[in-house]
């Protein structure tokens, strides 16, 4: 019988004071016993709110039913025949919003912890040898190539080949993941996880290949001339700054920068790699995402004075995932609300040396429903920083637009869709953040899932 | 043949070495004033490196690196045969070619051999072209003959005097500008004070100057900004808007701050390069 009312199990964690040394993941994965308990408190509704809300359609009652019996390989099929990528939609979905957010059991005795369970899953199948490749259709003869090799990507990627195309992946730089490699940080996603799961897409059948930038490399028209359909999913890589006085100085990072410094390059293991970080003893970081926090955990492990978040708005608004930013305070980082930068102070050497900054408070809501911060007059003062990263949000990589004037963009810069999904060129889709701007893991995969399914329409008919 | 394959490795002087590259898609797509990025092992840097020629029948690109810091050094020392592990490009966007009418096109050492793609692009577009040479000492001045043979006319300026004048590439053009030379625009890559000095000199004779920037770059797409300059007064990408931008406002100083940021790990990655070097190969 289910027991929803036993603890809602939260699995172990990194002794903060040891892994604010390193790199480590943090969240450990569940035992035997805790994922056993854990997957016993699952009610197995029917119509169940979980998977309705799950972007990717992750059949979440029956996985739990199958680890329940100890059928690990199995539940990891179940899960696969929906998401390819459950090591890494198990670590980095923010489960709160969606299937754990909507689990019967939230209110009376806490939601099933559905993102640990499946991890648990995913990891266990993996190291016991249960993991079975995912089953291909019989060949289409269709080739397919997908532009950047980050959750989108990957997603479409992996989809087209379980339909029985052949799919080809092309990455700009020299590691493929996108953003889970560049800015996600190991102790959120260990390398090894992103590893795994690119070789689970290789493996059925999938081409990768670095160094190619399209647009510059290769035009998408050239792509169009040896594959039958394209898919773009390049990201949002191109950083947002503040604008604010004195935002060149030495010592400023973007996120962006700072995060595929460290991630990327592993730059924090220099001069052992080959690309160097430089961290001082007092680090700002401005915003209050993910980014943000990621950026501040990532800092805090390179062993400054201290890392203090600056975030414009209250706790109560900033759109990190609480969890993270948990995991951050209790990293020793510290955060100043309610605070906007307005200018860089640098010293005789062009490096910072100050951020100053007024106080704000809440005034009315803004188009988004949070509350718009209000500077306060005369509340001017000066953080003393010497290193600033900028984690403000991102927006599109213009290189494809830029370079493909076939495809038609809306006035944020991202590639505009029609109602069926499709491009303004024909035989090319898009999804995740080159048409959201910048939004999660999850969304990027749900979009490279959906648009996998048009390509296979329109391949059909073709 | 794999791409990234060295064809061909010529010194063309104790530090710096010219790689012919296996590399077809780049070969194909490449223009006058773009880059590519360069990694040569697993950790290693991402370096970017101005395409100096590029063959797309062959499928080959021609670069030419200066050894400076420990990056530059290892790729100096692979062979003929050996691979590059990643080339990436073309990067940046081209230099516009157009008829300017008379133009300099100004190399300062190894930014010769980068000046080089466009001095031919603006010969063939029509222009008459004047290329300005400087290197400290006659050693270290490259490609002298390509660019006699490419250009209009070729003027030398060696810091030592040892070849050509005795002075800077702005004596040098201070020298054609007195001789009644209207140059109507200027194409600059060298070190950043000559880029800095040209530039300003140009301006105050009435020539348009272009500069070729070299910031910090990371992925070298836009995604980063750690190569953000200032020119006219506005933050641009050098990797994506650049690498070359007019140079008349381009805030120089600020250029020299930023590309200074990591120079003490540069020297801590090269000495312990050096270090590893001598013991590897026994020589020494």
């Amino acid at each position: 019988m289910p027991n929803p009312s036993a603890p809602r199990q939260n699995g172990k964690q990194l002794d903060p004071v040891v892994r604010k040394h390193n790199f480590e993941e943090v969240a450990q994965i569940f035992t035997k016993e805790e994922a056993l308990a854990e997957a016993n408190r699952c009610l197995h509704c029917k119509n169940a709110r979980c998977q309705a809300n799950c972007p990717v359609g992750v059949q979440i009652p029956e996985f739990i039913a199958l680890l329940k019996d100890d059928k690990v390989g199995e539940a990891a099929s179940k899960i696969m025949e929906t998401s390819l990528l459950p090591a890494i939609c198990g670590r980095v979905c923010p489960q709160e919003k969606h299937c754990e957010g909507n689990c019967i059991l939230k209110e009376k005795f806490g939601s099933v912890n559905i993102g640990m369970l499946e991890r648990y899953t995913a990891d266990t199948a993996r190291k016991e040898g249960l993991l079975k490749t995912p089953v291909c259709a019989k060949p289409t003869g269709k080739k397919v190539a997908c532009i950047g090799s980050g959750p989108s990507s990957l997603a479409a990627a992996a989809e087209l080949a379980r339909a029985g195309h052949q799919v080809t992946v092309f990455e700009a730089l020299h590691a493929f993941g996108g953003v889970l490699r560049y800015g996600i940080p190991s102790f959120r996603l260990p390398r090894e996880v992103i590893d795994h799961e690119i070789e689970t897409v290789k493996s059925m059948g999938v081409t990768f290949r670095t160094d190619v930038l399209i647009g510059a490399t290769e035009k998408i028209a050239d792509l169009l001339k040896e594959f039958d359909a394209v898919y773009v999913g390049s990201g949002a890589g191109l950083p947002t700054l503040t604008g604010i006085p004195g935002e060149n100085a030495v010592g400023v990072y973007s996120a962006n920068e700072f995060l595929t410094r460290v991630n990327l390059m592993q730059a924090y293991k220099f001069p052992e790699t080959d690309t160097p970080i430089h961290i001082g003893k007092r680090v700002a970081v401005l915003g209050g995402g993910n980014s943000a926090m990621d950026a501040a955990r990532c800092a805090m492990r390179l062993g400054p004075d201290s890392v203090t978040v600056a975030y414009r708005r209250s706790a109560a608004e900033m759109p990190a995932r609480a969890a993270e930013v948990l995991h951050a305070q209790e990293e020793g980082v510290q955060f100043e609300y309610l605070v906007t930068p307005k200018e860089v102070l640098a010293d005789e050497t062009g490096h910072v040396c100050g951020l100053k900054c007024t106080r704000n408070e809440l005034g009315a809501p803004d188009e988004k429903g949070r509350r718009r911060p209000v500077e306060i007059p005369g509340s001017e003062f000066v953080l003393p920083v010497d290193t600033i990263i900028v984690a403000i949000g991102q927006k599109p990589n213009p290189i494809i637009a830029k370079t493909t004037p076939e495809l038609k963009t809306t006035e944020r810069g991202v590639l505009a869709l029609d109602e069926e999904g499709k491009t303004s060129m024909p035989g090319v889709y898009a999804g995740g953040d080159i048409i959201r701007g910048g939004a999660t893991v999850l969304l990027a995969m749900k979009d490279g899932i959906e648009a996998a399914k048009r390509i296979n329409q329109y391949l059909q008919g073709k | 043949m794999e791409e990234n394959t060295i064809l061909e490795k010529v010194a063309l002087n104790s530090a710096v070495v010219k790689f012919v590259i296996y590399k077809p898609l780049i070969a194909r797509a490449a223009r006058a004033g773009q880059f590519v990025i360069l990694r040569g092992r697993e950790g290693g840097e991402r370096v970017p490196v101005t395409l100096v020629d590029w063959d797309a029948q062959k499928g080959t690109i021609t670069v030419i690196i200066q050894a400076i810091g420990k990056s530059t050094a290892m790729f100096n020392s692979l062979q003929q045969g050996e691979k590059f592990l990643n080339v990436a490009g073309p990067l940046g966007t081209p230099v516009e070619i157009k008829q300017y009418g008379t133009v300099a096109v100004v190399g300062g050492g190894v930014g010769i051999a980068e000046v080089y793609p466009i001095a031919r692009a603006l010969k063939e577009a029509g222009n008459k072209v004047i290329a300005v040479l400087g290197a400290r000492t006659k050693e270290l001045l490259i490609l002298e003959r390509e660019m006699t043979a490419l250009c209009d006319q070729t003027v030398c300026a060696t810091d030592d005097g040892s070849h050509g004048m005795k002075g800077m590439v702005t004596d040098a053009i201070q020298q054609l500008h007195d001789g009644g030379e209207k140059i109507n625009a200027g194409f600059i890559i060298g070190p950043i004070p000559m880029m800095k000095f040209t530039s300003r000199l140009m301006d105050k004779l009435g020539m348009e100057p272009f500069s070729s920037l070299n910031p910090i770059m990371l992925d070298g797409t836009g995604m980063c900004g750690c190569c953000r300059v200032t020119v006219e007064g506005k933050v641009r990408f050098a990797c994506v808007e650049g690498p070359m931008f007019p140079s008349k406002t381009i805030d120089f100083d600020e250029l020299i701050r930023r590309t200074s940021e990591y120079k003490p790990q540069e020297r801590q990655s090269l000495e312990n390069y050096q270090k590893d070097h001598v013991c590897k190969c026994g020589l020494h």
